[in-house]
């Protein structure tokens, strides 16, 4: 060819894409977060309650209520996918846990004298280690998160069933398993142990809730994840296209099962958390709550048909629901209106990012 | 540079495929030499994708014998192709939108940095090679854009770029110029040169008769799952070829 390999490569023709618009000042997690911001604003003039100390710790920690398990969601919708099931695992997940630690802490209960003996007076129950109870009863929610999980991952990447409707199964089942469980009773957490439980899940350090805590470093974990190691690329790449993703080399199937298995692990430590807020399991917990998460996520920028997401933007829209809410209270407005206003909420911001996107 | 003498990249002897009582393709010799641009060409349904497939790694031959750089080798999954060094760029470029032009060169071959028991992404360092391969292919693309705000050409670009990642041996291309304007067309002819001056072997598989007899060296043509003609590209016309493809005329 004529022309010398020497000189460099010149973009003559092809300009260079802007600033404000690329990353997050394109993407709807940036508008969602203006939004939120005014809307902030707007709550400090309507209601002198709204930034007071109480109700900003009670805001980050309702949110942190629901964001543990948004997180997962936005990896499985990342990949396209969508989990249904993660209400119903949280239920199951903190039924385990509190049921387990009941019955590690019960005298005579299966394995319990591995971990406790009764006290001198013959009436109070002592650990035999303090905090193994614990571990293993949160262990044993986690596990059975993991299993869900893997099934899912199972289900869909390699029977290759859709995700709707297998998780819409699982929703059914993990629901039905905790009702059979509890016999649809709930269960609390007891025992010797069930103060670590309380402190962990519900308490605070420094003012700041512990759930709120927790938020942050997965969703800083999360972010390391996504954007800096290949499992992150690959989980990007499945989304933006499974055909080129499997062309690639990509071990499609392993990542798919591995997102399902995250997402339901997330949900079972929200589960978890919730129950140490609430003081126990009852077996319609966080029936529906798979809605908000979506919707959260939704809200927040993640994009169902796949390839776009992020942990900012699953905290970003737990935040708006949440401050939507709290904001309906301090006004007076009926609570009936909160989900009204959810569903106007979520049509609205996929608009502005429809309209955005055309405009470009 | 292309020389006859040189052993063949890829030999196929007696290459044979049935689909249940289908015959898609009957006893296909054939040879490409590095550095060679050979055409692959034939109407709908006479055998190229099944051949181009077979040759990938997507489907195992029912018959026949499939050399590559000397040895015999044997294909189960398309990874196994490109180990030994075999590309594909397909028809759809198979490139994730979302993602920037150097993820997508790297997709699937990440550069990482080891921080004790964490690999984290090198992003800069596979920046710099993707630059580096863009320019090598005269392309106008940044590492950094991402691929849905691309041209076309530049598109190809990113998908022959990765197949200079791994110093592929042969690479095949799948009607890389069907869907594209005229000056990108002019563009992927250019990529195709700068294969070709590095000594890879590529496989044009296309429908365009001008473009094949711009970059081609010899041309292939299949008809009813059967080699028809294998000439040097200056031995024969355009004409000709048609009259092959269309089976006017029955072999040459």
């Amino acid at each position: 060819m004529a022309m010398p390999m020497e000189s460099p490569i010149s973009f003559t023709n092809v300009g260079k894409i802007r600033w404000w618009q690329r990353g997050i000042f394109a993407s709807q997690t940036g508008y969602v977060l203006l939004a939120l911001a005014v809307l902030l604003v707007i709550m400090h003039f309507a209601s002198p309650y709204f930034f007071t100390q109480g109700n900003i710790q009670n805001v980050a920690k309702n949110f942190s209520f629901i964001a543990i398990a948004t997180l997962g969601v936005t990896f499985v919708i990342i990949i396209g996918g969508i989990d249904l099931s993660v209400g119903s695992m949280m239920c199951f997940s903190a039924m385990i846990t509190s049921m387990v630690m009941t019955e590690l802490s019960t005298p005579g209960g299966l394995g319990a004298s591995l971990f406790v003996h009764m006290a001198a007076d013959g009436k109070t129950v002592l650990a035999n280690v303090p905090g193994l109870i614990l571990l293993v009863s949160i262990l044993a929610g986690l596990g059975v998160a993991l299993i869900a999980g893997l099934v899912n991952g199972f289900c869909i990447a390699v029977l290759g069933l859709s995700p709707f409707v297998t998780t819409l199964g699982m929703l059914s089942i993990v629901r039905g398993l905790g009702y059979v469980v509890s016999n649809g009773r709930g269960s609390f957490p007891g025992g010797p142990d069930a103060d670590y439980f309380y402190a962990l899940t519900s308490g605070d350090v420094l003012g700041v809730p512990a759930p709120f805590i927790y938020l942050v470093i997965l969703a800083l974990t999360m972010a390391v994840v996504l954007h800096h190691t290949s499992f992150g690329r690959h989980v990007f790449a499945l989304g933006g296209n499974e055909k080129a993703a499997e062309l690639t080399g990509i071990p499609v199937v392993r990542v798919k099962i591995e997102v399902y298995v995250i997402c339901a692990l997330a949900a079972g430590l929200q589960g978890i958390i919730i129950s140490g807020w609430l003081g126990s399991a009852p077996a319609n917990m966080a029936t529906s709550y798979e809605l908000n998460v979506i919707a959260a996520a939704v809200i927040g920028g993640a994009n169902l048909a796949g390839g776009i997401g992020g942990p900012l933007g699953a905290i970003v829209g737990c935040v708006l629901l949440e401050v939507i809410r709290n904001g309906l209270v301090l006004a007076q407005v009926s609570s009936y209106w909160q989900q009204t206003l959810v569903g106007v909420i979520i049509i609205l911001a996929v608009l502005v990012d429809r309209i955005r996107s055309r405009m470009t | 540079m292309a020389s006859a003498e040189a052993s063949p990249v890829l030999e196929l002897t007696g290459i044979g495929k049935e689909f249940g009582a289908i015959r898609a393709l009957h006893d296909v010799d054939m040879q490409v030499f590095p550095g060679e641009v050979v055409g692959l060409m034939g109407d709908n349904g006479a055998g190229k994708s099944t051949l181009v497939k077979i040759i990938a790694g997507n489907f195992r031959p029912t018959h026949g014998e499939m050399r590559f750089a000397g040895s015999a080798v044997h294909f189960s999954r398309p990874v196994d192709a490109r180990a030994v060094g075999i590309e594909v760029v397909y028809q759809d470029l198979a490139l994730s939108d979302n993602l920037t032009a150097a993820a997508n060169v790297f997709l699937g071959r990440e550069l990482k940095r080891k921080f004790g028991p964490i690999a984290l992404l090198d992003h800069k360092a596979m920046a710099a090679r993707a630059l580096e391969l863009f320019g090598e292919l005269r392309s106008e693309t940044r590492p950094d854009d991402l691929v849905k705000q691309m041209s076309g050409g530049q598109r190809q670009a990113v998908a022959i770029a990765r197949t200079r990642l791994s110093n592929a041996r042969l690479v095949m291309m799948d009607e890389p110029t069907a869907a594209i304007s005229v000056r990108q067309v002019e563009q992927v002819l250019g990529l195709i040169h700068r294969l070709k001056e590095q000594g890879v072997a590529v496989m044009l598989i296309s429908h365009r008769m001008p473009d094949v007899f711009a970059v081609c060296d010899r041309v292939i043509v299949m008809r009813r799952g059967e080699k028809r003609a294998d000439k040097p590209i200056h031995e024969t016309s355009p004409e000709e070829v048609t009259a092959l493809i269309t089976g006017a005329k029955e072999a040459a």
